[in-house]
């Protein structure tokens, strides 16, 4: 399953003379321009109207560079109006710690679905990949409720501690899909050397699973830095905020009603959007190869 | 044919063999050491799964306001929500409407640009990268970013659109164009995402020596495609289009930052509404009670998917 990488495909001769003809490239190349232009027109507006002043801003016709270039000033502005600081070393610290877990608990978990026989574990696995149907709604109520009853509302703990136990069906059931491509001869023969099924797991397994668990820690990542449901329904406290929340309070306090500023201030909040979206996109570059890969074969597999 | 019933006979007699055998001290030992490495899973699928979703069927059957205790209303929730509630039915109407005008445009631009990509193209990582970065853009941001670009007075789209003579609408503002407009801002954030990656993939898997027999009958581009690329290609639509319909029904941020459910409600999901009734007005019963009927219609959606696929979906591997 890991050998299914993206390639262009290879076009036979005959259909290779067909779509050479100078039209059709041409037709092609242009509809991906716009494509392209369209997908990435948004951020390059939102990189110029984080760098105007407010009344450049709010000028008809709009200007597609600012005449007075203001970034430094504009994005100073926003780590100090907020703590824009303070929020992204929570969203850090929350978006770590699950990372942590599920790459653990979801990679343990995955091998005890793919080399132990456990009567009824079929069905179970069943269960686990429906689970990934259920809508959140249904279960948050309820859930809402316990992690009240631990008092943990106000705290990081409802957005990390789920995810140290088996870090979600669908990172379970792409790790445990990868784990059952490796043959089991390895294992075996570790045994029959001595090692433990929990030797064979950390020193055969893991070493093999690493481009799986690279997909699961970035899919991670992503899921956790982006997570807006979660943070906006367990924490209270603004300095407790998470950046995904905290965009959504910059925006209710730069409508114009609350006392810190008087009039709508969209150059901070576009530069803030950028700052909270920059993150994952690194990450992409960084991670590209295993997570295009990743999705692909659970994709395929599912 | 005539293997069958020897087959059959092998697997009734199987199970049965099975349970009289007794378990191995090697079977029993792999049985434990296979339920300590599930069990992480196991505590939390109870904790967080099912036990919620008991909880939350119980729940709906009663009237609780978190300060006192559960007090037991039988069906009163669900009539409630039929009968009184002037916001429910409204809600569910306007989901079904943004899902019907989001997921066949999700679908066949998804598609198109997996054609696209498809080609044989200079610079291919480069192309998919441009299209992938939309998506990963956590969708408040995205929100936040295309409400300023719809901007009705001063935003870049009116903007334009006034270029080719065209008065734009006003897009968020405007209780007909709220909806529209949130299709727009959701394909932006998810139509060159994992769905059209494993269109992708699906494309790639169409054997090759089908379209060139094809060819060889004298089919155009356009045959190749409606009768080879896409037939084969039936079951990734069908598992990119169960998935969709469930993202679709199930938007709530794009909407709760653009819009909040205005402008006079024309953007109030079901998502919302729940989201209102449980965590703003802290009404937890009757937010449970509407989070079940939401369930339910999105798993007999789901169901009647299943049901009617075999009729379009073709699996070239089924016999």
């Amino acid at each position: 399953m890991a050998q299914h990488v993206l390639q262009p495909a290879r076009p036979s001769r005959t259909a290779s003379i067909r779509l050479n003809t100078l039209t059709t490239r041409t037709l092609v190349y242009l509809l991906v321009i716009i494509g392209a232009v369209l997908s990435m027109g948004p951020f390059f507006w939102t990189v110029v109207s984080s760098g105007k002043n407010i009344n450049e801003l709010y000028r008809y016709p709009p200007t597609f560079w600012p005449d007075n270039p203001q970034f430094i000033k504009n994005y100073v502005e926003v780590w100090t109006v907020v703590p824009f600081g303070r929020w992204f070393l929570n969203t850090t610290y929350v978006t770590v710690m699950s990372l942590i877990g599920t790459v653990l608990s979801a990679t343990i978990v995955a091998y005890g679905f793919a080399r132990f026989r456990v009567p009824g574990r079929e069905a179970f696995f069943f269960v686990t990949l429906a689970t990934m149907m259920l809508p959140v709604e249904v279960t948050l109520i309820p859930t809402y409720l316990l992690f009240k009853e631990f008092r943990w509302i106000d705290t990081y703990h409802p957005l990390i501690v789920p995810a140290w136990f088996g870090g979600g069906a669908f990172n379970i059931f792409l790790l445990r899909q990868f784990i059952m491509s490796i043959p089991l001869d390895l294992d075996e023969a570790a045994k029959i050397d001595g090692a433990s099924s929990w030797r064979v797991l950390w020193q055969i397994i893991v070493p093999l699973c690493k481009p799986a668990i690279a997909t699961v820690a970035t899919l991670s990542f992503i899921a956790n830095w982006n997570n807006f449901l979660g943070p906006l329904i367990f924490l209270n406290t603004e300095s407790k905020y998470v950046l995904a929340v905290g965009l959504r309070y910059l925006q209710s306090t730069f409508a114009g009603g609350s006392a810190v500023v008087s009039r709508p201030q969209d150059h901070l909040l576009m530069g803030a959007a950028l700052m909270v979206a920059l993150p994952c996109l690194i990450l992409f570059f960084v991670a590209q190869k295993y997570f295009v890969q990743g999705i692909v074969t659970t994709g395929l597999k599912g | 044919m005539s293997v069958q019933p020897a087959t059959q006979s092998a697997a009734v007699a199987a199970p049965e063999s099975k349970r009289r055998r007794r378990w191995s001290p090697m079977q029993r030992r792999e049985a434990i050491e296979g339920i300590l490495y599930l069990s992480p899973w196991i505590i939390g699928f109870t904790v967080f799964v099912a036990g919620p979703l008991i909880a939350s069927g119980y729940l709906s059957l009663t009237k609780y306001n978190v300060l006192r205790p559960p007090q037991f209303i039988g069906l009163n929730n669900y009539i409630f929500a039929f009968t009184k509630d002037s916001l429910f039915i409204p809600s569910i109407i306007r989901t079904f409407y943004f899902a019907l005008l989001s997921v066949p445009l999700a679908m066949i631009g998804s598609l198109l640009i997996a054609i696209l990509l498809n080609q044989k193209l200079v610079a291919t990582t480069v192309w998919r990268t441009f299209y992938f970065l939309p998506t990963l853009t956590p969708l408040v941001a995205a929100a936040l970013l295309w409400r300023w670009m719809l901007n009705p007075d001063v935003g870049l789209v009116n903007y334009l659109l006034a270029q080719i003579g065209i008065q734009g609408p006003g897009w968020l503002a405007s209780t007909t164009w709220a909806i529209p407009a949130l299709v727009l801002v959701t394909l932006w954030a998810s139509v060159g995402g994992s769905r059209m990656i494993i269109f992708l993939a699906g494309l790639q898997d169409v054997p090759k020596e089908m379209l060139e027999a094809a060819e060889i009958d004298g089919a155009g581009t356009w045959d190749k495609f409606w009768n080879v690329t896409l037939p084969m290609i039936t079951p990734t639509i069908f598992f990119n289009l169960v998935l969709g319909i469930i993202f679709a029904l199930r938007t709530f941020e794009v909407a709760f930052i653009s819009t909040a459910g205005g402008p006079a409600r024309a953007t109030w999901f079901i998502s919302l509404h729940i989201y209102q009734n449980a965590f703003v007005s802290f009404d937890m019963g009757y937010a449970s009670a509407l989070a079940w009927l939401f369930f339910l219609i999105l798993f007999l959606l789901t169901y009647l998917q299943f049901k009617f696929s075999g009729r379009w979906v073709f699996y070239a591997g089924a016999r």
